[in-house]
């Protein structure tokens, strides 16, 4: 079995503007060196199969569902776990 | 004018649009779970407002499984004429029946009030009823209304006219102003205002009957 750590975030040309309003609010606590925030999605699935048919698949998973490739891009690593 | 009113579970304008393109615009309207599999028999289909599937993942991204979904391509398809309003024009970015995304409104607060447009063009199925350049007033209510598409898709768009709809005082960040664009075909639109909330002077103005209008002379030859 493999668990599959996905992470999503928005295209750099997108912008987001909760991910401002965070930057601000940081800065105006006083956080001045943050100097960008980004806000994404982290989704773990776990799936059996060999690893080249659950890479295959998860990467299907993630340009079908968990990521519009419109507006985000997506990466993920696969470890073995056991069953 | 046969028409199907989808209802996705959240789903919550089907039965204002099922109002406004049924007695007030005068076509055949029922409306149509998101179980059913055949669209065969209708001349419009239009996706409802609301929040389909609770908007889990994003807005549209569950209700595009959804077992109706195969079967509105096959009609997309085949020509016949797809309206998605507001959650509906979600639904159908996220199908990939039109080009681009919705992502959250500028400002992050959901906006609900009357929206003045300019019709961009007036010779689409959905909009003859209306002139190029006209401007109407339709409500809009929605937290993920910011239009996105890359700068190629947006000037495709352009060239091909697929810009249906434009916001006058742009109230959520949209790209170029976007309200409601067409695929390239032309049979299939999206839209985030609500002419089925402006189809009776009771309702506080009338300037979204001309969209219902427009499908009933186009699929019916009515109001010639």
């Amino acid at each position: 079995m493999y668990k599959a750590k996905i992470f999503v975030n928005y295209k750099p040309s997108v912008l987001d503007p909760k991910a401002t309003v965070i930057q601000q609010t940081l800065t105006r606590l006083g956080q001045t060196n943050v100097d960008s925030v980004m806000v994404g999605k982290y989704f773990e699935l776990v799936l059996q199969g060999n690893e080249a048919a659950v890479n295959e698949q998860v990467a299907k998973l993630c340009s079908e569902m968990l990521a519009n490739v419109n507006m985000e891009t997506y990466r993920y690593t696969l470890e073995e776990v056991e069953a | 004018m046969k028409a199907a009113v989808l209802n996705f579970p959240g789903s919550n304008c089907a039965e204002d649009l099922l109002w406004a393109v049924g007695p007030i615009a005068g076509a055949h309207a029922e409306i149509v779970p998101a179980t059913a599999t055949d669209l065969t028999g209708y001349d419009l289909v239009l996706v409802p407002g609301g929040f389909s599937y609770g908007d889990y993942l994003r807005s549209g991204a569950i209700a595009k499984f959804a077992p109706v979904m195969p079967a509105l391509r096959a009609f997309a398809e085949a020509g016949g004429y797809v309206l998605g309003i507001c959650n509906g024009f979600q639904i159908l970015t996220e199908a990939g029946l039109l080009p681009g995304a919705l992502q959250w409104n500028r400002d992050l607060t959901f906006i609900c009030e009357p929206e003045p447009l300019v019709v961009e063009n007036a010779t689409t199925a959905f909009t003859r009823r209306y002139t190029a350049g006209q401007v109407i007033t339709l409500p809009i209510a929605h937290g993920e209304g910011n239009y996105y598409a890359d700068d190629a898709t947006l000037t495709a768009l352009e060239a091909h006219h697929q810009v249906v709809l434009r916001y006058q005082h742009n109230p959520n960040g949209s790209c170029r102003d976007i309200a409601g664009i067409t695929n390239e075909a032309g049979n299939v639109m999206g839209m985030m205002p609500h002419p089925e909330r402006a189809v009776e002077a009771l309702l506080g103005g009338t300037d979204g009957l001309g969209m219902f209008e427009s499908l009933m002379e186009v699929c019916d030859g009515a109001y010639a």
